[in-house]
C-alpha cells in the first residue's frame, strides 16, 4: 500500500517536471533567439511574409494582373516626383510592380512549403522503412536514392514540365520528386543507429509492433534534424521554384510570381532596373532570413553544434 | 602493397556502382522521353496526312513493344550513340562533346574563384570567432548562398555591362568568360567559406595545434600548414560537389541568361525544341560528369589522409 500512495506522489510530481523542461527548453531557445540579432531578424522577416501573403488582397494598392498601358515602365518614388500611386513603379504592360511582389510572395510560400511536406513524408517514410528493416529492400531504396542523386535533377524537372506542361501542380509534383532523398539518408542514418539502443530493445521484448515502435520510439528523435533539414529545403526550393519559372517552365504568365518577374523584366535591363532588381531582392531575403532561421534552429536543436559554440565563446 | 590492392578493388567496387547509377539514370531518361513525347509529329510538315504520320511512327519504331524499344537505347547508350538530332542532322552525342568544353572551362573557372576566396575568408572567420570578421563572413557567406544566382547574374549585367560599359553581356571568349564565372561562384563561395571555417574551428580546437603553438611553432604554419592540411579534406569535398552541381543543372541557367554555348544552354534549347536525343545525350554525359567526380573525391580522400582505409 505504501509504495502505491508513495508512487501516487511522484507521478504528479514527475509529469510536472517535465513541463518545466519543456518550458526551460523554450526558455533556452528564445535566450538563444534574442542573443542571435541575425536570426531574430530572418523570424521577424518571415513572420511578416506570411501576413503580407495571407492579406495580399487587403494589402496590395492594385489588382496585380491590372493592365495600365499608358503607364507602362513609370519609375516610381526614386525618381523626384515620381508616381505614387505606384511606389515601386509599373513593369512593361503597365501592371503595378509593388502589388506584384506582394501577390508573388504566395507562390512562393506556397511552393516552398508544399514541395518540402511532400518530399518530406515520402523520404522519411521510405528512410523509416528502410532504416528500420534493412536488408534487400534497404538496398533497394538506397540504390534508388543514389541514382536520383547523380542524377541532373534541373534538367529532369524542365523535361518533365515541357512535357507535361508548365503549371504550379507540375512544378510542386516534379519538385518534390526530385528532392525526397535527402530525408530518406538522413532518417536512413538516424534509425540504423537507433535499431540497436536499449529502448528500442525493451519495447520490442514487451512485444511493441513495429509501427509502434517506428512512430513512437524512433521517431521524435528524428524530429530535431529533420526540422533543420525541412526548414533549409524550403529556401532550396523557393531558388527552385524562381529558377523554373525565370526558364519559363514553372509559373506561367499573368500570374505574378518572383523568378517569372525577372524573366519578363530582362529584356527591359537597361531601360528600367526596377523591373529585375525589386523581385530579385525578394528573393534575396527570404531566402537569406529562412537560412538565418535554420542555422538558428540547429544551434538550438543539436547537442554537438551547442557544444561547438560554448567552446568558441569559453 | 596491401594499401594498393585494397584501393584497387575499392575502385572497382565503386566502378561497379557509378555503372549502376548510369543505368538507372538512363530507365528514367528513357522513360519519360520516349514514352510521352512523339518526336514523329515534330519531324512531319503540319500539312502531312495520318497515313504519312503512322508510317514515320513505324519506321522509327515507335510500335515496337517496350522492351525491344528499351534493348534498342541501351545498345545505343553501350555504344555513345543517342541517335541523329532532330533539328540539327548530326549525332547527338557531337552536338553535346562539342559544347563539354565551354561548360567544363565555366565550372572550372567558378569553382577556382570560389576556393581562392573562399578558403582565406573561412580560415580568418575561424582565427577570430565571434569577432567582426567573423560576423561579416558568416553574413556575407549566407547572402552568397541565399541570392538567387540568375539574379545576381542580370545585377552583374546591369552594372559592368549596361552602365559601366567593361564587359559583354554574352558570347564565348575569355572576357565573355567573367560574369558567367563571377555569378556561377557566388554560392560556392558562400558555402567554401561556411564549411572552410567550421573545419578550422574544429581543428584548431584539437590538441595537435597546442602542442605545435607549444613547440613554438609560427602561428602562420601552425593554422595554414597543421591545421589546414586536416581542414582541407571536407574543402576538398564539397568543391567536388558544387562542381557536380554546376554540371548537374546550375549551369543551365547561367548559360542560358549569359548565352555560353555550353552543355546546359545545349540542353534548355533541345528541350524547347522537343529535340529528344540530344536531351538523352545531355542527361547522360553529365550524370557520368557526377558518378566520375564522386569517385575522384573519394579517391582525393586516399591522398589526403593517410588514416583512410578502404574495405
Amino acid at each position: 500500500m505504501s509504495d502505491v500512495s508513495s508512487m501516487d506522489r511522484t507521478l504528479p510530481a514527475r509529469s510536472a517536471g517535465s513541463s518545466s523542461l519543456l518550458a526551460k527548453s523554450l526558455r533556452g531557445a528564445w535566450r538563444t533567439l534574442k542573443a542571435d540579432k541575425f536570426a531574430m531578424a530572418g523570424l521577424l522577416y518571415l513572420l511578416a511574409l506570411f501576413c503580407v501573403a495571407t492579406f495580399a488582397g487587403h494589402i496590395a494598392p492594385h489588382d496585380p494582373t491590372f493592365q495600365t498601358l499608358g503607364k507602362r515602365l513609370t519609375p516610381g518614388v526614386w525618381v523626384p516626383g515620381g508616381s505614387t500611386t505606384f511606389p515601386l513603379g509599373t513593369d512593361h504592360l503597365g501592371r503595378d510592380m509593388l502589388s506584384r511582389l506582394i501577390y508573388g510572395s504566395r507562390i512562393s510560400i506556397i511552393v516552398g512549403l508544399s514541395t518540402v511536406a511532400i518530399a518530406g513524408t515520402i523520404g522519411t517514410l521510405l528512410g523509416l522503412v528502410s532504416g528500420y528493416y534493412g536488408g534487400k529492400l534497404d538496398d533497394l531504396i538506397m540504390r534508388w536514392a543514389d541514382i536520383q542523386m547523380a542524377f541532373p535533377g534541373l534538367l529532369l524537372a524542365l523535361s518533365v514540365l515541357a512535357l507535361f506542361g508548365p503549371s504550379l501542380q507540375n512544378m510542386v509534383l516534379v519538385l518534390a520528386l526530385n528532392n525526397w532523398m535527402w530525408y530518406a539518408r538522413l532518417t536512413r542514418g538516424v534509425m540504423l543507429s537507433m535499431r540497436e539502443v536499449l529502448f528500442v530493445e525493451a519495447a520490442r521484448v514487451i512485444g511493441a509492433s513495429n509501427a509502434r515502435i517506428i512512430f513512437k520510439h524512433c521517431f521524435p528523435n528524428l524530429a530535431s534534424p529533420l526540422i533543420t533539414l525541412g526548414t533549409l529545403e524550403v529556401a532550396r526550393m523557393i531558388l527552385s521554384e524562381a529558377s523554373l519559372s525565370f526558364l519559363g517552365f514553372g509559373v506561367q504568365p499573368p500570374t505574378p510570381a518572383w523568378g517569372l518577374m525577372l524573366a519578363e523584366g530582362r529584356g527591359y535591363l537597361p531601360i528600367a532596373w526596377w523591373l529585375v532588381t525589386f523581385a530579385g531582392i525578394c528573393i534575396g531575403l527570404t531566402v537569406l532570413a529562412i537560412n538565418l532561421v535554420a542555422s538558428w534552429l540547429r544551434s538550438v536543436t543539436d547537442p554537438h553544434q551547442r557544444y561547438k559554440l560554448l567552446q568558441q565563446t569559453g | 602493397m596491401l594499401r594498393g590492392m585494397a584501393i584497387t578493388g575499392y575502385i572497382l567496387r565503386r566502378l561497379w556502382q557509378g555503372l549502376v547509377v548510369l543505368v538507372g539514370a538512363s530507365v528514367i531518361v528513357f522513360c519519360i522521353t520516349s514514352f510521352f513525347a512523339d518526336p514523329a509529329k515534330l519531324m512531319l510538315p503540319i500539312a502531312a496526312s495520318q497515313t504519312e504520320y503512322e508510317q514515320l511512327k513505324e519506321k522509327l519504331g515507335f510500335y515496337d513493344p517496350a522492351y525491344v524499344r528499351f534493348l534498342r537505347f541501351l545498345g545505343g547508350i553501350v555504344r555513345l550513340d543517342f541517335g541523329k538530332s532532330l533539328w540539327q542532322g548530326v549525332p547527338a552525342m557531337q552536338l553535346v562533346l562539342e559544347r563539354l568544353w565551354a561548360t567544363t572551362l565555366l565550372s572550372l573557372s567558378a569553382i577556382g574563384i570560389a576556393t581562392v576566396i573562399g578558403v582565406p575568408f573561412g580560415t580568418f572567420a575561424a582565427l577570430k570567432p565571434r569577432s567582426k570578421l567573423d560576423r561579416f563572413c558568416t553574413v556575407s557567406s549566407l547572402t552568397g548562398v541565399s541570392v538567387a544566382d540568375f539574379w545576381l547574374g542580370l545585377m552583374l549585367i546591369l552594372l559592368f555591362s549596361v552602365h559601366l560599359r567593361w564587359l559583354p553581356t554574352s558570347g564565348y571568349g575569355a572576357k565573355e568568360l567573367l560574369l558567367p564565372a563571377l555569378t556561377l561562384a557566388a554560392r560556392p563561395l558562400g558555402r567554401i567559406a561556411l564549411v572552410t571555417r567550421s573545419a578550422m574551428l574544429d581543428e584548431l580546437n584539437r590538441p595537435y595545434v597546442t602542442t605545435a603553438r607549444a613547440k613554438g611553432l609560427f602561428e602562420g604554419r601552425v593554422v595554414f600548414y597543421h591545421a589546414l592540411k586536416n581542414a582541407a579534406l571536407t574543402v576538398v569535398t564539397l568543391c567536388g560537389y558544387e562542381v557536380g552541381r554546376i554540371f548537374a543543372g546550375y549551369a543551365v541557367i547561367i548559360e542560358t541568361l549569359f548565352g555560353w554555348p555550353g552543355i546546359g544552354q545545349l540542353a534548355v534549347q533541345s528541350i524547347s525544341n522537343d529535340d529528344l536525343p540530344v536531351v538523352q545525350a545531355v542527361v547522360f554525359v553529365a550524370a557520368s560528369i557526377v558518378v566520375v567526380l564522386n569517385i575522384v573525391i573519394d579517391l582525393c580522400y586516399a591522398v589526403l589522409d593517410p588514416r583512410i582505409h578502404y574495405t
